[in-house]
């Protein structure tokens, strides 16, 4: 009867070892499995920093370009739309843009390294869709719809969020945050990086 | 009785309720009686098992990289080897898996030669094994295409110009098959669609099925004794033990030991020398040139080797496609009163042995190039091969077998 | 049953022993793809020489830089046309139409040339081009008889020509080289250059091959670890019966 009991501990030991380190072997087993499913180097080399030249940029005009196969905008602001960036700051949700929405040589009220140049990822922070560029004034469909307030921005289409000139999110829409302005640099006055600052490529 | 475990239990009886959960694991696993003296080559089954849960899982990973386009698939597979993170894994324990299931699955066969598995009651166990044994020949000729490398071209083009053996509406069958007038990317599109699911899902419907067949007669064994005519008081076989837990701790160092012979190829000889992995197959598909020496992998060598042996490209066909045939109807030319080998007479073992030697000369063969001494070989191979079946009702019957103990010895 | 088992074990192994192929015999040549110091020298040679006819189109830059341990400034800088882009594949500015028109053939993408052909093959290649005036590059080579390609290091082996121009000698075995023209490295050296190149090509052919055998001496270690446990497991249930 005692061999039995002993048998049965030396039994019950083996079959948990069995299991643990079994386990552990599935487990590791599947790793490669799951990192296969993360960006590849094509991918990841694909999403390297671009090259813009914003020379032909007019005041007002809005430049669109492709990084991490994300829009990425380019916007020249106009005085007017330089001056229509302060006074409504109870109507945003942060206008001093403390959420790390953007670099740090972006968390200005223009929000952005060159005041008349602002870069922003063209997508909605609500569910991704991509606004439209409203200019105040503009007659179209779009900005008749949007009222005679509207101070000139982005409209999402999707679910109606609306931002600033500076890309900041006006409460009161399902967008919660600040559209994002990528890391980037100037190389000259009318050559910009996006994707790399001084600190380096993201 | 603690409580977690009384919770689980009626967490069990729900599901039982609702699913016949527990049934199916008794009647598979825990409470399915195995003969207790398997050996060495009782195996292979699991294995099998286990390599097709490999290239399913690996296969599925594949696809999401793999491009089936003639002008992009060269390319994607060394984006698998090279961008795609652990992609280069992936890809060689698919390829490694392709040979493994092979050397898995002729031993798996040759196992029921040995001791007559297919006999009686087993016919039709028997029947659905060559058939899965045919299924994956056809997943294995498919999928080879998929790399767009030299041998992967050549070869499909050798095999789909078989069908162009076939009097009469042979070319156009030919053509049908490839969708195009040589092997190209329309070919490629289908055997992508045939490789990655039209011919799994067959697979595993007859694994299921092969299974079934099985748990319904029961297992042979080493001596061929039926083990339910013997039964204890409980109506267990008295040479039986459980299947879960006994056979279930034993496959598992069978698969360990077979894991360990599967890592060494995949992490340090995962071309094996040119047998897994060709070396012309690291050229793209060229439809101009074809390479100097082209053969199929190794696992259908030794058809290709039946094909070669006779100089007629119908003849040829007619033999290799007979020679297939033949192995399903083992169970009807058998007329031994035994199974096992262990119990039969120098006739049936000295024909086993010549069939054994022949096959896995065929198939050596068949990766040479055919010239003088070799086709004369191929020839007495193809002769000895088809003599095994062709003269197996009498050699069985007039064979001396041994007396059959009642229980296992 | 046991001997039938290793028996038909064996006989299969017998014939797994490596397919015999090359006419010609080749002399083993020593290469490590894990001697970073000779690979980089190979990568220099490659981008010189080669990389201007043959592309390697499915490696990156970035990842030669990272696994032969060259900084990326100085990957750029030495080994990197100005127009490319780190995390670019190495193609080349020829396009296919003008380099058949040029050579007759398109020259091979180079990324996996060392599984296609031995890394011995390609280093007696590499050695035995020699002077044929027939040919219209003016050299022809013992591994590859009417290759279209030029003899691209001359400069560092010199030229060579058959020691006894022997007519109709169909597979080259008897046939030999000497120097006409001597290059700027003695035979030896050129010979270490060229193996460093063959060793870039098998690097190139997979880069991943050191990372693989780590890994697998990891599984096999593990898989040695559960195989223990299995059997015992496997003896104490048995035990039983």
């Amino acid at each position: 009867m005692s061999d039995d009991e002993v048998d049965c501990k030396r039994r019950r030991f083996l079959t948990t070892a069995a299991s643990v380190v079994g386990g552990t072997g599935v487990v590791l087993a599947a790793t490669p499995f799951v990192a296969s499913l993360q960006p590849s180097a094509k991918t990841l080399a694909e999403g390297a920093p671009i090259e813009v030249d914003i020379s032909q940029l007019k005041p007002g005009q809005l430049m669109r370009a492709m990084w991490r196969r994300r829009p990425v905008w380019v916007l020249r602001r106009s005085e007017e739309a330089l001056a229509t960036l302060s006074g409504h700051q109870e109507e945003l949700i942060d206008p001093t843009s403390e959420e790390p929405q953007q670099p740090a040589y972006a968390v200005n009220n223009h929000r952005s390294i060159n005041p008349e140049y602002l870069v922003l990822i063209g997508t909605c922070t609500h569910l991704g869709c991509s606004p439209a560029y409203v200019p105040a004034g503009e007659s179209s469909e779009l900005s008749s719809q949007l009222g005679a307030n509207w101070r000139g921005g982005f409209f999402c289409p999707c679910h109606g969020s609306r931002f600033d000139l500076a890309g900041r999110v006006e409460k009161g829409f399902p967008a919660p945050s600040n559209l994002v302005v990528p890391p980037h640099r100037y190389l000259s006055a009318t050559r910009l990086v996006i994707g790399a600052d001084e600190k380096g490529v993201v | 009785m603690s409580s977690r475990s009384g919770r689980r239990s009626r967490l069990l009886d729900w599901i039982d309720a609702r699913f016949p959960l527990s049934k199916l694991w008794n009647e598979h696993a825990a409470k399915y009686y195995a003969p207790k003296n398997f050996n060495f080559w009782y195996y292979f089954g699991s294995l099998a098992l286990l390599v097709l849960f490999i290239q399913i899982v690996t296969g599925i990973w594949l696809a999401m990289y793999y491009k089936p386009d003639a002008g992009q698939a060269f390319a994607s597979i060394e984006y698998i080897m090279r961008d795609v993170e652990w992609g280069w894994l992936i890809r060689y324990m698919h390829s490694t898996g392709a040979s493994a299931f092979f050397i898995v699955i002729y031993l798996h066969m040759f196992r029921a030669l040995l001791y007559g598995s297919y006999k009686r009651p087993r016919e039709l166990l028997w029947l659905i094994g060559m058939t899965l044994y045919f299924l994956l020949m056809a997943e294995a000729f498919f999928g080879y295409l998929l790399p767009w490398g030299q041998m992967s071209y050549w070869g499909a083009k050798v095999i789909t110009s078989l069908f162009g053996a076939i009097p009469v509406i042979g070319e156009d069958i030919a053509l049908w098959i490839r969708g195009d007038y040589e092997v190209s990317d329309a070919t490629l599109n289908r055997f992508y669609a045939f490789h990655v699911i039209a011919v799994p899902l067959v697979l595993i419907g007859m694994v299921v099925a092969h299974l079934l067949a099985l748990h319904e007669v029961g297992s042979n064994n080493p001596d061929g004794v039926e083990i339910k005519y013997r039964k204890d008081s409980k109506g267990m076989p008295l040479d039986g033990i459980p299947f879960h837990p006994y056979y279930t701790v034993k496959d598992l160092v069978g698969i360990v030991v077979f894991l360990i012979l599967f890592a060494l190829v995949v992490f340090f000889i995962p071309e094996m020398g040119g047998w897994f992995l060709e070396h012309n197959n690291f050229e793209p598909a060229n439809p101009i040139v074809t390479p100097e020496h082209i053969a199929p992998l190794w696992y259908l060598t030794p058809f290709y080797s039946i094909l070669r042996a006779i100089p007629d490209k119908l003849l040829g066909v007619l033999a290799m496609t007979l020679a297939m045939l033949a192995l399903f109807l083992i169970p009807w030319l058998d007329k031994s009163p035994v199974r096992s080998i262990r119990y039969r007479g120098p006739l049936y073992k000295t024909a086993l042995a010549l069939f054994t030697i022949s096959f896995i000369g065929l198939g050596y063969l068949g990766t040479q190039n055919p010239t003088g001494l070799y086709t004369l070989l191929a020839r007495i191979f193809s002769a000895l091969y088809f003599l095994f079946f062709l003269l197996m009702p009498f050699y069985t019957k007039w064979d001396k077998s041994k007396p059959v103990p009642e229980r296992l010895s | 049953m046991r001997t039938a088992a290793l028996t038909l074990i064996g006989t299969s192994l017998f014939g797994l022993c490596s397919l015999a192929e090359a006419a010609r015999p080749l002399e083993p040549i020593e290469i490590d793809i894990r001697d970073k110091a000779s690979l980089q020298r190979g990568a220099k040679v490659f981008v010189n020489y080669c990389l201007s006819c043959h592309s390697a189109s499915y490696m990156r830059f970035s990842r030669i830089a990272s696994d032969l341990v060259i900084p990326e400034p100085l990957m750029v800088e030495k080994l990197m046309f100005v127009t490319d882009k780190i995390g670019n594949t190495m193609e080349i500015a020829m396009r296919a139409v003008d380099a058949e028109a040029w050579f007759g053939v398109v020259p091979p993408d180079l990324s996996v040339i060392a599984r296609s052909r031995s890394p011995e093959w390609l280093f007696a290649f590499l050695t035995s081009f020699y002077l044929d005036p027939s040919r219209p590059t003016g050299v022809n080579n013992l591994e590859s008889r009417g290759t279209a390609m030029p003899h691209v290091l001359w400069e560092y082996q010199g030229w060579r020509r058959l020691a006894q121009q022997v007519e109709n000698a169909g597979r080259g075995d008897s046939l030999s080289l000497e120097m006409a023209i001597a290059g700027r490295l003695p035979d030896s050296e050129y010979k270490n250059m060229v193996r460093d190149l063959v060793s870039f090509l098998a690097y190139l052919a997979e880069p991943v091959k050191p990372l693989r055998q780590n890994v697998g001496i990891g599984v096999l270690l593990y898989l040695a670890v559960f195989l223990a446990i299995a059997y015992l497991l496997k003896q104490e249930y048995w035990k039983d019966i």
